[in-house]
């Protein structure tokens, strides 16, 4: 697996079953905990540059809702959903997440906040109950990736015209 | 892009755990076969099935040196899943970057604010 270096997130397979994303932030655990909880600021990065957020609701308790929605420049919309199980402010997050078109192949994800001499490492553990379903989960991720490559084909195809 | 589906490549080889193991312990260098045998607590036959899967994919190596048989890693061959990963990786990769910027004018406006005090 890659190393990780700086702006890179590192994603590697634990188990058949696992999918762990990790990265570090230039910021207190405080504020990359606003970051990924606060809807105004959710919908500033989580569209990755591929479209904007349509919806993004967290209702942050132990039971509540949260839902987001993406929508590519083409106008087709993505949702994610589920219900948060756990909250331990500043320093972790248990939820499911659900993707729409798959709603059998739900996941919990536990996202944990470290920090340290002012920087926060944020680690996302994404645990399917088959790897088939994390397979999906990776595949899905490819393809949005795969696309990106395309359009910024495109922008370098229309900048040499 | 999804993932190839035939029984014969790397992603179905390493979907074993024990094959797993096998490609982890090897990872550390070239090894005899009594040695994965030791450590995976297996017997010589369980091991030799799993060597063979691995061999048959291009992910080890084998080689004879006097009467051992000894094993290595053919790292080459796990570009597939490394690249199938990368896709994913790429979109986290920028999500975190728009995030490094939300990040960065939280952390202005707190210090503004704490001159406020």
């Amino acid at each position: 697996m890659a190393m990780a270096t700086s702006g890179t997130a590192k994603v590697t397979l634990p188990a058949d079953e696992q999918i762990l994303i990790e990265r570090e932030f230039a910021a207190p655990a405080h504020l990359v905990w606003r970051a990924v909880t606060e809807p105004e600021l959710v919908r500033r990065w989580w569209h990755a540059n591929r479209g904007e957020m349509a919806a993004c609701e967290i209702d942050l308790r132990a039971g509540g809702k949260w839902r987001y929605v993406g929508r590519t420049e083409s106008g087709e919309e993505f949702a994610f959903y589920g219900e948060f199980l756990e909250i331990v402010p500043h320093v972790r997050i248990v939820q499911t997440e659900t993707f729409a078109p798959f709603p059998d192949d739900a996941s919990t994800n536990t996202m944990t906040l470290t920090e340290r001499d002012g920087r926060t490492l944020l680690r996302t553990l994404v645990q399917h109950r088959t790897a088939q379903a994390r397979d999906m989960h990776i595949n899905a991720g490819m393809e949005a990736g795969m696309q990106d490559a395309f359009d910024l084909l495109e922008q370098v195809t229309i900048s040499l015209r | 892009m999804a993932r190839a589906a035939t029984t014969t490549d790397a992603f179905n080889a390493v979907a074993e755990p024990r094959r797993r193991q096998i490609v982890d312990l090897l990872a550390d260098g070239e090894r005899p076969v009594g040695d994965l045998v030791r450590a995976l607590g297996l017997g010589q036959p369980q091991v030799s099935k799993h060597l063979r899967v691995l061999r048959e994919v291009g992910l080890v190596q084998v080689r004879d040196r006097g009467r051992q048989r000894l094993y290595r890693l053919n790292a080459h061959a796990l570009k597939p899943i490394h690249d199938w990963v990368k896709g994913y990786e790429r979109l986290w990769s920028e999500r975190y970057e728009l995030l490094d910027d939300v990040l960065e004018d939280l952390k202005q406006k707190e210090r503004r604010d704490g001159d406020g005090d």
